[in-house]
């Protein structure tokens, strides 16, 4: 047959749906049932955290710092155990030997060292990506001089200057030793945020839809805002949930050694440095503060893998 | 004399997340000892994982073979114990890949890579494999072998490692060598001399090759027979000069057809095939090449195509394959007032 | 290489004089002084304290000696101890901190690429779930919280192992050691099995499986190499974590480690401890970040330095 037909273009095609990098990745997060599951979790805890004290207060009339006036009440008592030895629902937790309430405790301490995790991971993540783009994109002497300082600043034994830091400068009020831990705790996980922006821009660097932008005359800094930012935030986004957990855990290494936060106040660090000291007799009074912190960060370690899993196109499973 | 290689309605699926791709549904070919056979097909057309089903390399999970027979030297290689395929690889089946650049181990020196595989397989001494490590590399034409043989990948070019692979596919004089597209991921005048030396060994050795590409003019030169795959099965099978003469399937025509004539100054725009590859995992009814053939019609929709015997040595997987072959051409589409040189041959 | 070793030694002399300037201002700058919690002293012992230790001298001057007399590696006398040197103070704490942290390393390096290899060879079964699932609850469980469970499973509930307290090096230094050990093995144990899941897929694995290798061979001759790598460049900063795990252990412990007299010195405001105890932790970071550099080069040749 020498008939002609043309061939019908695109006929049989399915119509290609696009899909985003995000949605992509939502997609996969979703199935990701530990890491849905630790989502949950930081959220339960999160809000128990930011509420609780005070359903607790309007149901038991106990705050973390309510040391009751009946002096038959200073005592430890077990979880759920009234001073009789009755079974009572008023302390889940416990008490603490001057009579407190530890769940209200360890929630205030959640309070606390959720903010002290979540502020200072933003304090470090400002400022690493403002170095670390700048560097990546400007390259040249202005990157080498900044590595430079990055490699000298990695040198440093950073606990070692931030406990002198906290020990001098510390103690004064409460309020002002939690700046301090702000300040100090971002500063020393800045470093490698700004090396992973820096290593994102200058492979986006080279692609094609940055030098566009340049031939068209965008100035740097309209490009480093507006299009390498945004293309850089998947790391950025895992590495900032994996820093959570582990400046919340520097925190709670510097209120155990009794420099980070400071009485009345009290953060899970804190806590479990009180509760260290009864241990034999009284192990709730560690146990509780200690579980509550290993479960969220738990949680939140899981949530950061199920992130980088969902993120990182090339983790295949097998 | 029975062939070399002997592949039976080989099916080998790859299970993803809710779909099943069936990269190789049901491919037959034969090899005769000393043959070149090309095997020639777009990217998902299923000739690599074709090959690494001969080897039993093919990653399981998610890939398994589900049904065939692949029989080597009289034996069926799917159902060998592991210890003996193992004892195969390297030994007398031998292969290699299309990035140099990744296939060679960065953290071990050349000259350690080339020789486990002569220590294992042909029992050398230390010394012994050393120094036919050396011989291997001048072989393929590596300068300074003696010297370069101790150094890391990363110290050469290209295409020396793709001679550096050759020489570690060689070592042990094998039966058989796969060659998966081994010169697409180099530079032209590179691969004219890669193919050249493969040519070369494959003359001194009398070893027997497969040659997978996409590129019909690597096989043009090359390859005594051909295979065309598409979509997991082969489309047609002929020997080279005759793919080239009589092709009997609308297929082999097109991929011919975008072959860019460098004598037509007519300034016709180029040919494509108009569409793109099927998605192994969701076929169509009937025949995988029907939504993109000119020559389609209800049938090619409805039914699968037979495999047509046009001559002992030449198939094709088509309705019309009769036709076309006695045609012994395929008309352009009217869109084309130049004739791409189909009709001149 | 020679070269490059000897670039970074040079470099550990200024970074150690920065870090210990660093260090001295913030303790000058911070308001108070040694003497200034205690009660309040007699005038002229106050007078013979300060010339004791220069603390009469204008501040640049006093910087100045410091540094000089941190170059010369001579810290002075302790004040919390006086007739005690800051060197001798060293001296005697540094073996106490030295092994709990190597071996603490040691079994982590052990357990965890054993544990990260098997969970990468079996990936996706029950062996790897688990596994992976113990190690992210290594990284999230606070050794303070870790430590005192220990001791109270094995010390007081089991009598298996002494509680704290230091006795000389022997069985009292299981308790510490594997409190400090759980965090690295986790991390390690992850880093291993990502690595060698990544060597594991690529093409340079299939080529050495195409030539007919024992699955033995694959992964040891080949696999390793390439996927221990996440764990050489771990372990740099893994250093300055273990710092402050250390303090955490010695203190939980009792244990008379360098941490331990690092957190009294502070409290102290003990300033040549102090500075004593940091510039030799700089050394040490700097040291330590070395070596792991060359070995990295050790291990993937494409690095030349």
């Amino acid at each position: 047959m020498t008939e002609v037909t043309k061939a019908p273009e695109g006929a049989a095609q399915e119509a290609v749906v696009g899909t985003s990098l995000w949605k992509d990745a939502y997609r996969r997060l979703k199935k990701n049932r530990l890491a849905v599951l630790g989502f949950v979790v930081v959220c339960i805890v999160v809000l128990a955290s930011a509420v609780g004290p005070s359903i607790i207060q309007r149901a038991t009339g106990y705050t973390y710092d309510y040391i009751p006036t009946d002096p038959t009440l200073v005592t430890s008592q077990p979880p759920f155990t009234a001073p009789d030895g009755s079974f009572a629902w008023t302390h889940p937790m416990g008490t603490d030997d001057a009579g407190r309430d530890i769940l209200a405790r360890v929630l205030l301490g959640g309070r606390i060292s959720l903010m002290v995790g979540v502020i200072s991971t933003m304090v470090s993540l400002i400022i690493g990506i403002a170095v670390g783009a700048t560097a990546g994109y400007l390259g040249g002497r202005v990157d080498e001089a900044i590595m430079r300082l990055v490699d000298v600043l990695y040198s440093i034994p950073y606990m070692m200057v931030v406990i002198v830091l906290l020990a001098f400068f510390g103690g004064r009020s409460p309020i002002s030793q939690l700046f301090l831990l702000f300040v100090a705790l971002g500063a020393v996980s800045w470093l490698t945020m700004a090396r992973i922006v820096r290593g994102q821009v200058m492979s986006l660097k080279s692609q094609e839809f940055i030098l566009a932008a340049r031939a068209t005359g965008v100035p740097a800094a309209r490009i480093i805002l507006r299009h390498l930012v945004p293309n850089t935030l998947g790391p950025v986004i895992v590495y900032a949930t994996l820093t959570v957990p582990s400046v919340m855990l520097l925190e709670s290494f510097l209120s155990f050694l009794g420099l980070g936060v400071q009485a009345p106040l009290a953060s899970w660090g804190s806590l479990a440095a009180d509760g260290i000291q009864n241990l034999a007799v009284f192990p709730w009074q560690l146990i509780c503060p200690g579980l509550t912190m290993a479960v969220t960060l738990f949680a939140l370690n899981f949530l950061g893998d199920g992130l980088r899993d969902a993120l990182d196109p090339q983790m295949r499973k097998g | 004399m029975a062939p070399l290689l002997s592949v039976r309605d080989l099916r080998t699926w790859f299970d993803e997340e809710d779909l099943t791709a069936k990269a190789v549904d049901g491919v037959n070919f034969e090899l005769n000892r000393g043959e070149t056979l090309g095997i020639v097909g777009e990217s998902g057309s299923g000739k690599s994982v074709t090959n690494l089903s001969i080897m039993r390399l093919v990653p399981s999970p998610p890939g398994r073979v589900v049904s065939g027979e692949i029989v080597f030297d009289g034996r069926d290689l799917l159902k060998l114990p592991a210890e003996e395929m193992r004892r195969i690889r390297g030994r007398r089946i031998a292969m290699i890949f299309q990035d140099p650049m990744t296939s060679l181990n960065p953290f071990m020196r050349v000259s350690q890579q080339l020789m486990e595989v002569t220590q294992l397989h042909l029992g050398h001494s230390k010394a012994e494999a050393y120094a036919h490590a050396v011989r291997m590399l001048e072989v393929v034409g590596i300068p300074d072998a003696r010297r370069r043989v101790d150094g890391y990948p990363h110290e050469f070019s290209g295409g020396m490692r793709q001679r550096v692979m050759i020489a570690m596919a060689l070592s042990c004089k094998p039966e058989l060598l796969i060659a998966d597209e081994p010169t697409t991921a180099l530079d032209v005048t590179i691969q004219a001399q890669i193919l050249e030396l493969i040519k070369t060994l494959k003359q001194d050795t009398g070893a027997s090759v497969i040659m997978i590409t996409h590129d019909l003019g690597v096989v043009a030169g090359m390859t005594d027979r051909i295979l065309v795959m598409y979509a997991g099965r082969v489309f047609e099978s002929a020997p080279t000069a005759e793919l080239f003469s009589r092709p009997s399937n609308p297929y082999t025509a097109g991929l011919l057809r975008s072959v860019p004539d460098p004598t037509d100054d007519s300034h016709a725009p180029l040919y494509q095939i108009p569409g793109l590859p099927p998605d192994v995992a969701r076929l169509p009814p009937g025949c995988p090449f029907a939504p993109r053939c000119a020559r389609a019609e209800a049938v090619c929709r409805e039914h699968f195509p037979p495999w047509v015997q046009l001559t002992p040595q030449h198939h094709s997987l088509c309705h019309f394959a009769t036709e076309l072959f006695e045609s012994g051409s395929i008309a352009p589409s009217t869109s084309s007032t130049a004739t791409s040189g189909l009709e001149n041959r | 290489m020679g070269r490059f070793i000897l670039r970074r030694l040079l470099v550990i002399v200024p970074m150690l004089l920065i870090v210990v300037s660093l260090t001295w201002a913030l303790i000058r700058l911070a308001p108070g002084n040694f003497y200034s919690g205690e009660k309040k002293l007699p005038a002229a012992i106050e007078r013979n304290i300060r010339e004791k230790y220069g603390l009469d001298k204008p501040w640049y001057v006093q910087y100045g000696r410091m540094l000089s007399n941190t170059v010369r590696g001579d810290f002075g006398e302790s004040l919390k101890y006086p007739g005690t040197t800051v060197n001798a103070i060293l001296a005697a704490t540094l073996p106490v901190s030295a092994t709990l942290g190597v071996l603490a390393y040691l079994l982590a390096l052990v357990v965890g690429i054993t544990a990260g290899t098997i969970a990468a060879l079996r990936q996706n079964s029950r062996v790897d779930y688990a596994s992976m699932t113990v190690a992210m609850l290594g990284i999230s469980m606070p050794n303070f919280v870790l430590g005192p469970a220990l001791v109270f499973l094995f010390a007081l509930s089991w009598y298996w192992l002494p509680p704290a307290r230091w006795e000389g090096f022997g069985v009292h230094m299981v308790l510490p050691v594997l409190t400090l050990s759980a965090v690295y093995m986790a991390y390690i144990a992850r880093l291993t099995r990502s690595g060698m899941l990544e060597v594991l897929r690529s093409n340079y694995i299939r080529t050495a499986r195409a030539k007919g290798l024992s699955e033995f061979d694959v992964i040891v001759r080949h696999a390793v190499r390439g996927g221990l790598l996440p764990v050489v460049s771990f372990s740099g900063p893994a250093l300055a974590f273990l710092i402050s795990g250390t303090v955490v252990v010695e203190r939980i412990f009792a244990l008379p480690g360098l941490g331990n007299y690092f957190i009294n010195a502070n409290l102290n405001r003990d300033e040549p401890l102090i500075i004593g105890i940091v510039a030799f932790m700089s050394i040490a970071v700097l040291v330590f970040n070395l070596l792991v550099d060359v070995a990295y080069a050790f291990f993937d040749p494409r690095i030349r330095y």
